[in-house]
């Protein structure tokens, strides 16, 4: 597999990945090519690098003693004289005291451990029930969203356009929801491919004789659109729509040798 | 020995690589801390007790999910956000609020947060404030691409094109 690495440098995945914000599958991508392009690994170390500034310049002053105190926390070993005086007869409660106070001590620290488990177990729980929470509130949005297209579409006023698939992708198809009253339409554009990269969908309200295009949208967010619905406005008296592919922002004119799909109104 | 080396010693509860781990990110960790506690004493503490996490832990670190760095910064902000929830929900039941990098660097004379603020403001020199928005909600609050787009009102697909020049420009200052 080979890739442009400066161009993957430039794209601001290298950043993300520092941020920890990248997929499971998009880290382990990055690695991989981070082992294979020296320069990747380079960036990556660099970006660490900006942020470890960041951080260090917003640190507080760190005590001197710092690890001290950690070793002391995380030590599982509880610190224990040993008796110097072994040969005197010692009274038989002095053993029982130690031995009390040493299964205390394993006592307290199983407590200890246990409560930690229960509590990483709480955490994760409450994790998991924030991203499903998350999860179930963009669904309602898409729901919503989609059951108001729907309404629309199913609006007594609403003409339906089919437009059919051109020269260049002939299998391609879409639909034109077309609310006379309102002046609204939806355009369902399942059946249109994802377009390239650096460009969009443009619709256009086309008058046949003379043949006069009018711009009523661009099919912006295309890819990241799953219902592949778009509501746009039309507020001429259109006699055919057409869908023809055009670089970002649109175009002024349509390019007719990039013209997708082209329907008329009562075909 | 290398930082790999290190790391991979750590993972086997080698307390003394843990401590060259400490002393090289301890800094980092109280500062990432302190950006969102913003309270100097406190983000101290919350950043003892998150080493003390990190060697709980130790185990749980994956390389091929990130790096280390990335690692222990997670987990720094999971308890800096934590301990600022509880302490405002608390006092105002507020939300947490966003804007922790950008109010550091146009407050400097923020007395309690105790931090290099002039080392700071020569890294994010000429940065526009939704630069250093971006910068806080992906490295310091966690907030995915989608969030972060969320947040600042604009396309997701221009969350990574953007984190790139931002962090580029602190790179030039640095430089």
């Amino acid at each position: 597999m080979s890739i442009d690495v400066k161009e993957y440098i430039a794209s601001g995945t290298l950043e993300l990945y520092v941020a920890g914000e990248l997929s499971p599958e998009e880290n382990l991508e990055v690695q991989h090519y981070a082992i294979q392009y020296p320069e990747i690994r380079k960036e990556i170390e660099e970006i660490e690098k900006t942020i470890l500034e960041i951080t260090k310049a917003a640190s507080p002053d760190i005590p001197k003693d710092g690890f001290q105190k950690i070793r002391a926390e995380i030590s599982n070993v509880i610190p224990f004289a040993p008796d110097r005086s072994v040969n005197k007869k010692v009274p038989l409660g002095n053993y029982l005291g130690w031995a009390a106070s040493v299964i205390l001590a394993i006592g307290l620290f199983w407590m200890y451990t246990e409560n930690a488990k229960l509590k990483s177990e709480i955490e994760l729980t409450n994790q998991e029930k924030q991203s499903i929470e998350d999860t179930l509130s963009d669904t309602q949005d898409r729901i919503n969203i989609k059951e108001n297209m729907l309404q629309q579409i199913r609006d007594k006023n609403v003409t339906v356009i089919a437009l059919g698939g051109q020269t260049i992708a002939p299998t391609s198809y879409a639909k034109v929801y077309w609310n006379k009253e309102e002046q609204k339409v939806i355009i369902d554009a399942q059946g249109l491919p994802e377009p390239p990269t650096g460009f969009t969908y443009q619709v256009w309200s086309l008058k046949l004789d003379p043949l006069t295009p009018t711009s009523i949208g661009l099919l912006d967010e295309f890819r990241s659109q799953d219902s592949k619905l778009f509501a746009l406005e039309n507020t001429n008296e259109s006699e055919a729509f057409g869908i023809t592919l055009e670089p970002e922002g649109g175009s002024e004119t349509p390019t007719l040798e990039q013209l997708y799909t082209l329907g008329a109104v009562g075909a | 020995m290398n930082l790999d080396n290190h790391i991979e010693k750590f993972q086997k509860k080698d307390i003394g690589a843990f401590e060259t781990l400490y002393n090289m990110y301890a800094e980092n960790i109280c500062g990432a801390i302190n950006v969102i506690v913003k309270d100097s004493e406190r983000s101290q503490e919350i950043c003892q007790d998150v080493f003390v996490k990190i060697w709980e832990k130790s185990d749980q670190y994956d390389p091929s999910k990130g790096r280390f760095f990335t690692w222990i910064l997670n987990i720094a902000r999971n308890a800096a956000i934590d301990e600022v929830r509880s302490k405002t929900y608390k006092n105002q039941k507020k939300n947490l609020p966003v804007h922790s990098l950008v109010d550091i660097f146009e407050n400097s004379e923020d007395l309690n947060s105790k931090m290099d603020t002039i080392g700071l403001q020569t890294l994010l020199k000429g940065l526009k404030e939704k630069c250093i928005l971006l910068i806080d909600l992906l490295y310091f609050k966690g907030y995915t691409q989608k969030e972060a787009a969320k947040e600042l009102d604009t396309p997701v697909g221009t969350v990574k094109t953007r984190i790139r020049s931002c962090i580029s420009k602190i790179r030039k200052n640095m430089a």
